[in-house]
């Protein structure tokens, strides 16, 4: 253990997103807020955290191998404890500590499930720094910092893998791993500033233009508004953030193919992205079905249909209705396509659309072995064969998903008295980075007890960072190394 | 004509009988000596010991005054190379090589003056794949030679019990057929060849080669043998270079399975295929063709490079109840042996290679030769050129034209047009005339027949 290097890197880290509580607290002078002097005050207290780190023990050596797995989730754990600051101090918002760490946790792991009511009344600046948060996590902060501070000396590598989605991690685009990471955020950067052109041609006003595109391209879910997207009940509007949703779905190692060859059709020869447009179809068919066979009151079988599908189905939790009193199957079903998830190396949540894929072809492979014992087939991706190393990875993460899911959900059923829609929607929505749950959990997550809140904190984060980055850490093995 | 041969493997070896036998003057390059010496104690051809590709082995072996280089070496690096050194130091005028990488074939533009001087490029296994793939697609048929970039056709066959036209005389051909011209150009009964006439009577068991256009191939066939059913499920056994790619061309048609004997080919295999299904076992496994539905099988076809192992495992397959089956057999002998018993159909991978040559050789504007029944018959595509004062083919009727004993033509192909050869048809400058040969001694008059008088120049 290197214990002096792990300091001095997420020192660096946690140095570099003090910086972040600037643009709110500019923006708090700008509206005259109450809350500049808790932006500086989080500000100061995370900057010299960050520079006490950086100096405590100056050591130059390189990262080893593991070494990121501790760093990357020392920082996750580090920026939510002190990304909770400025709305713990906030007094109109009048939250716990565990409440403020849950909210700023959610939005830094894109899952935009909210312990906040009243929304609307909030200062502009406290509104504007939960999106921030959502959008610097989408794409990942630590991915962030190797695209800008290569010369920092932190070991790039090293620190992507641990945070970027999807099994095939070293999948560089460039040479360098520092090029590959400013070409991933140059394509979030521009796709944030045409969503949020799109939602203000949309009808939009500025301030909340700029904020859901945050939001949305990061497919995180927070609003400024208590109603979320049903507020502004604009079908022009859901239309850009279904596009959008469905846009940031997708692998942006693909988009910077795309965009590299100039070819948007590459897009369709990806299986990935077929599997995945695929899926939101049919399950946008069958939800719009059932809605037009039940037709509840007040919902539009069609639009609304579809848009809770895209908006449940990439992780992004949006809404503009209560879906857990939906008829039917439906809830249920959103919940569940939020498992499948978007595209490795996107900014959705879930298991990821490949993994999916790739366990479906592992079944249909079994079966064919039993009609031809002797035949040989492999699995292939996009017609190139997928090692056995490959596989046995994706069936690992697989199943510790699922397992580490069902343990949660019996510990916070124990822990919080919890039913079991409540309990299971709830580490359904936060392990998959989705957001909204069902039954006691559907509009907001304010009334579970303290211990429910830090055990789904805890969800989310081996959502974000794809588990076996934090689980490794909790192995006797990694700390005897 | 003078004839540089480098490599003396089966396609180098088999090609120098073929031609030495034809009086070219041939001239053996290859490393080993001791094949060298075994082919020269049989042909008269000339030997020389070295690497093929260098220069002065080419020199010793005379390339100053070659007309033809053929490169058909193992490798094909070396074909390539020689080719080069051939051109910028020889000046060779026709260079053949033989390529096998797909790498180096899918590249446009690859084989010209400027980057690599090949002439012609000849590819074994590529002209073996088509060569199955064409029966494949007609079931029933024994060989299916393309003319004319394929829009006319020579079908061989043989004709069962039930066809039609079975014990009936060729005349009754064409009141039965209205529609699909034809013309039987040979019929072989008992290895022996018959000059078909009009009231030739077709007889049970007998060989017969027909031309027509592509279109009118199937009707034609249905003629001479009851109806087959299409194919729908095939077995391939041996995935080396031509199971590989024949598993490839017709994958997305058909069912198909693969056997392979080697793991890591097999797996190899899995990888490149996308919907064949790739078995590993061995060829002779009589449990795992049972396990693989064998009796359900329309095609079991052994292309292994082991000829027992080919022949064995379509045996098996035949017996096991596969409704067809084809094996590539490279010596000679065993062609005679098997075809026609069990094995219904023998291919041998020498005689597409030599077709493909004989083309350059012959003096006259051939534009393909395929040699049939393992050489001992021959089928041209020649153009002719000049006039009724110099030619004398162009400005003749067919019946006016005086062909060798044992030759006749088939078919003419005017521009996009089909013509079969009945009497009258009156041939012009620039149509490309295809003629059957039954004997093959009878090329030289053929060739010159179709050589243009001086006064064309």
């Amino acid at each position: 253990m290197h214990l002096a290097v792990i300091f001095r890197v997420t020192g660096t880290l946690l140095t570099f997103f003090s910086l972040t509580f600037l643009i709110p607290g500019f923006l708090g002078w700008y509206y005259q807020e109450s809350t500049v002097n808790s932006f500086a005050l989080a500000f100061l207290i995370t900057l010299s955290c960050g520079l006490l780190m950086w100096f405590l023990k100056p050591d130059k050596r390189e990262l080893r191998s593991g070494d990121g797995f501790m760093i990357t989730a020392l920082f996750y754990v580090g920026l939510g404890l002190f990304g909770a600051i400025p709305l713990y101090l906030e007094p109109t918002l009048n939250l716990s500590f565990s409440d403020a760490a849950f909210e700023s946790m959610s939005g830094l792991t894109t899952t935009g499930a909210t312990v906040i009511t009243g929304l609307d009344q909030l200062p502009k600046s406290l509104l504007f720094y939960r999106q921030l948060l959502q959008w610097l996590g989408g794409m990942g902060i630590i991915v962030l910092a190797v695209a800008i501070f290569p010369m920092l000396g932190i070991g790039g590598m090293q620190l992507y893998r641990t945070e970027s989605p999807g099994p095939a991690k070293d999948n560089k685009l460039t040479p360098r791993i520092a090029e590959t990471a400013r070409g991933l955020w140059y394509i979030y950067l521009f796709l944030t500033v045409s969503c949020a052109a799109a939602y203000a041609v949309a009808g939009m006003d500025t301030f909340d233009a700029i904020s859901h595109s945050f939001s949305t391209v990061a497919i995180g879910g927070f609003s400024t508004h208590d109603a979320s997207m049903g507020y502004f009940n604009s079908t022009a509007i859901e239309t850009v953030a279904i596009i959008f949703m469905i846009v940031s779905g997708i692998n942006f190692g693909l988009h910077f193919l795309v965009w590299q060859q100039k070819n948007p059709l590459r897009y369709f020869l990806d299986a990935e992205v077929r599997t995945y447009l695929l899926t939101l179809v049919a399950v946008a068919i069958v939800v719009c079905l059932l809605l037009s066979m039940h037709k509840p009151d007040g919902v539009n079988p069609i639009s609304d249909g579809l848009f809770h599908t895209i908006s449940m189905a990439t992780t992004t939790g949006f809404t503009t209705q209560d879906i857990s009193t939906w008829p039917s199957a439906t809830p249920v079903l959103l919940l569940l396509a939020a498992f499948a998830g978007g595209c490795a190396g996107s900014t959705a949540g879930g298991i990821k659309m490949v993994r999916v894929l790739m366990v479906y072809k592992q079944g249909l492979r079994e079966i064919k072995r039993l009609i031809h014992p002797k035949g040989v087939f492999p699995i292939k991706l996009n017609h190139r064969p997928v090692s056995d190393r490959m596989m046995e990875t994706i069936w690992g993460f697989f199943s510790v998903y699922v397992i580490v899911f069902f343990i949660m959900v019996i510990l916070i059923m124990v822990a919080g008295r919890l039913d079991f829609t409540t309990a299971f929607s709830a580490v359904g929505a936060c392990l998959n980075n989705l957001g909204p749950g069902l039954g006691a959990v559907s509009a907001s997550y304010a009334d579970l007890n303290e211990s429910v809140k830090w055990i789904l904190m805890f969800a989310m984060m081996l959502g974000r960072l794809e588990i076996f980055t934090v689980l490794v850490l909790l192995t006797p093995a990694y700390w005897r190394r | 004509m003078k004839i540089l041969i480098l490599g003396a493997g089966q396609v180098g070896g088999t090609l120098a009988e073929n031609l030495a036998n034809e009086s070219f003057d041939i001239t053996l390059v290859d490393a080993k000596a001791s094949r060298l010496e075994e082919l020269s104690s049989r042909l008269d051809i000339r030997t020389v010991e070295g690497w093929a590709s260098h220069p002065d082995v080419l020199r010793r072996a005379g390339a100053d005054d070659a007309d033809i280089l053929v490169a058909v070496t193992s490798s094909d690096e070396v074909n390539m190379i020689a080719c080069q050194v051939c051109y910028s130091q020889f000046r060779t005028p026709v260079k053949i090589a033989r390529v096998r990488s797909v790498a180096y074939l899918n590249r446009d533009g690859f084989f010209s003056k400027e980057h690599m001087p090949i002439d012609v490029l000849i590819n074994p296994e590529q002209v073996v794949t088509k060569h199955i793939h064409e029966l494949l697609k007609h079931p029933g048929a024994l060989q299916v030679l393309d003319f004319a970039e394929g829009r006319v056709q020579l079908v061989a066959m043989r004709a069962y019990h039930g066809g039609p036209l079975v014990g009936h005389a060729l005349s009754f051909l064409r009141e039965h057929m209205p529609k699909a011209d034809t013309r039987v150009a040979a019929i072989f009964r008992r290895g022996q060849a018959i000059i078909p006439q009009g009231n030739t009577v077709i007889e049970v068991d007998d060989e017969v080669f027909f031309i027509a256009a592509r279109e009118h191939i199937d009707t034609v066939m249905r003629e001479l043998r009851r109806a087959e059913r299409p194919l729908k499920r095939i077995m391939i056994a041996g995935g080396g270079n031509i199971g590989a790619r024949l598993a490839q061309a017709v994958e997305s048609d058909y069912e198909v399975k693969l056997l392979e004997y080697s793991e890591t080919r097999a797996n190899f295999l899995a990888d490149q295929l996308s919907r064949t299904i790739v078995l590993r076992g061995d060829a002779t496994d009589r449990d795992l063709m049972l396990e693989e539905n064998i009796d359900q099988c329309d095609a079991f076809i052994a292309v292994t490079n082991d000829d027992e192992v080919n022949i064995m495992s379509s045996l098996m397959a035949k017996r096991l109840g596969a409704r067809q089956a084809i094996s590539l057999i490279s010596k000679p002998a065993y062609v005679d042996l098997v075809q026609g018993g069990d094995i219904d159909i023998a291919i041998s991978p020498q005689q597409a290679t030599t077709s493909t040559l004989l083309s350059h050789v012959r003096r006259a504007d051939v534009v393909s030769v395929h040699s049939l029944r393992r050489g001992a018959a021959e089928a041209i595509e020649a153009i002719a050129h000049g006039d009724s004062k110099n030619s004398k083919v162009v400005g003749r009727r067919i019946s006016e034209i005086n062909l060798p004993s044992g030759s006749n033509i088939g078919a003419i192909v005017r521009g996009e047009e089909v013509l079969i050869a009945h009497d009258d048809v009156l041939v012009q400058s620039d149509d490309h005339v295809i003629i059957f040969l039954v004997d093959k001694s009878k090329v030289p008059a053929v060739e010159k027949l179709f050589q243009v008088g001086l006064s064309f120049f």
